[in-house]
């Protein structure tokens, strides 16, 4: 069963509007890979120079920031859902 | 306002401009906007003379913010006192010192901390833009000032609070008639909801859709203070950090004075205090990085306890480029540091001001501030909000008759009990 992904509206402009997909990603760098099969124009535009997610781009997995369940070395499990929102609001 | 600084969106990362809109992200490389101005045409324009003309509030120096036309405010939001504080430079600094001061933001109106100001600004677009309902994820003060700002403009508010936010906080947001909903998280899943729901509902976000404009309020901290100290700016400013956007924008400020001339350029050093319990920001920066680590907010430091700080990498550095420095400190200090600063300069702040008054003192401790340099504190919050931080700090004392006799007796009874806890 893959992982369900789902996009902010931020992203809509390069996914043809597309809000959510599916992937059989094992991981953050397949997930990464997976979205610029997808929507190459937006692959293009979440890696920085050195082909990693960009900074600004926060994901979630089942409500919890995948960094604290490993980052990159974290292995999604069946049924996952996952979710990139660019890191926007805060305090002082 | 006779005069407004042009001004709009663009990307801090990859520069592309966006005009005006509630939009916080760029959607080419998904970095946060930022508002930017035509600050050389307001040279000769905006002076000290215009500004002091204005009123007795941020709104004197609106030609500097994104203040739509014809926006009228008729809210006296801000320009809060900046006092000496040689009672606390004398516990703090060996020998004492005349030049430390407290930006005292604990009792900016209308909702006693410094939120008024960034609400203030992010309002007034909400207006511009249309929108009939605001509201904000917050972890309290913000929370007061958007439902009572939003009383005042005829706008509805939708606030949301982590669930276990101290009580007087959600008081102060119900009593405005703000629909308040409290999330079972920290603030950092209430902040993700709202991007959500920002996404899904044409509301005006303060600190989501809304931000970029928001977070122009705190520049107002920054030209207040160079204004008060008679045009100057000073040598260090010690700022709470939580998202990490105020330490910015008094740095922002201050560029804009000195490139309008109003004050001579100065390399100010810039402080960041955060509580040990939720400190990814002062931990990046002792540790040399850029890169913010996201930490599990443990703090009672609530207002300060974002664990995922937006802001947090363009803080980090910028405090280390003006060779500043961050600390942090444990709970049992942030009381303490209410309790020092209450005790001696009879300023009151929450949580998030303990906080700021502790690392003070501790930056002092590292030599890292002199009492020799103009230094500059700047207290956010009042202490009416998180009085709940002070539970058991202090005895409920006995009630006394109403007969001198009694009175002298009871004073005997005090005075020895010190002498007791002074011989400990």
């Amino acid at each position: 069963m893959p992982i369900k992904v789902i996009l902010p509206t931020a992203f809509t402009k390069h996914t043809d509007g597309a809000r959510q997909m599916d992937s059989n990603a094992k991981d953050l760098d397949g997930l990464v890979a997976d979205l610029e099969t997808a929507f190459p124009a937006l692959g293009a535009n979440i890696k920085d120079e050195s082909g990693k997610l960009r900074r600004f781009i926060n994901v979630y997995v089942n409500d919890e920031d995948i960094r604290f369940l490993g980052a990159e070395k974290y292995a999604f499990q069946d049924g996952d859902e996952v979710m990139l929102i660019p890191s926007i609001a805060g305090g002082c | 306002m006779t005069f407004a600084c042009a001004y709009e969106l663009r990307c801090q990362e990859c520069g592309r401009s966006f005009g005006n809109q509630p939009l916080t992200i760029c959607d080419e490389c998904f970095s946060p906007l930022e508002v930017c101005y035509d600050i050389d045409s307001a040279k000769g324009i905006v002076t000290r003379e215009s500004i002091a003309a204005g009123p007795a509030s941020i709104w004197r120096y609106a030609a500097l913010l994104p203040v739509p036309q014809g926006f009228q405010p008729d809210l006296p939001v801000g320009f809060t006192p900046l006092v000496r504080a040689p009672r606390l430079a004398a516990r703090i600094f060996e020998g004492g010192s005349e030049n430390l001061y407290v930006k005292n933001d604990a009792v900016c109106m209308p909702t006693l901390s410094f939120k008024d100001r960034v609400v203030a600004i992010a309002l007034a677009n909400a207006k511009a833009f249309g929108f009939e309902t605001v509201g904000c994820s917050s972890t309290g003060n913000l929370a007061n000032a958007t439902a009572a700002q939003a009383v005042r403009l005829g706008l509805k508010a939708c606030i949301l609070v982590p669930a276990d936010l101290e009580q007087a906080k959600i008081l102060n947001t119900q009593v405005y008639g703000a629909r308040l909903v409290r999330i079972d998280g920290n603030y950092d899943h209430v902040n993700r909801l709202c991007s959500q729901i920002a996404d899904q509902y044409n509301w005006g976000f303060v600190n989501v859709n809304l931000r970029p404009y928001y977070s122009e309020g705190s520049k107002t901290v920054g030209y207040e203070i160079a204004e008060q100290l008679g045009w100057k700016l000073p040598d260090n400013v010690v700022c709470p950090m939580a998202g990490g956007s105020l330490i910015r924008k008094i740095k922002k400020a201050f560029g804009e004075l000195i490139q309008l001339g109003l004050v001579e350029a100065k390399d100010v050093k810039f402080f960041g205090a955060q509580a040990t319990g939720c400190s990814p920001i002062s931990t990046a920066v002792k540790a040399g990085t850029n890169d913010v680590e996201p930490q599990r907010p443990h703090t009672i430091a609530r207002s300060l306890a974002i664990g995922n700080p937006a802001d947090g990498p363009y803080a980090a550095k910028m405090i280390r480029a003006t060779g500043g420095w961050a600390e942090d400190v444990a709970d049992e200090q942030v009381v303490e540091g209410i309790q020092l600063l209450a005790e001696t300069e009879g300023i009151f702040t929450e949580t998030a001001g303990g906080v700021t008054t502790a690392v003070t003192q501790k930056l002092v401790r590292q030599g890292r501030i002199r009492a020799d340099e103009t230094t500059v504190v700047c207290i956010t919050g009042n202490g009416l909000k998180t009085t709940d931080a002070l539970n058991g700090k202090y005895a409920t004392e006995r009630a006394v008759r109403p007969r001198l006799a009694d009175f002298a007796e009871y004073l005997n009874e005090l005075d020895s009990q010190k002498e007791v806890t002074y011989a400990n």
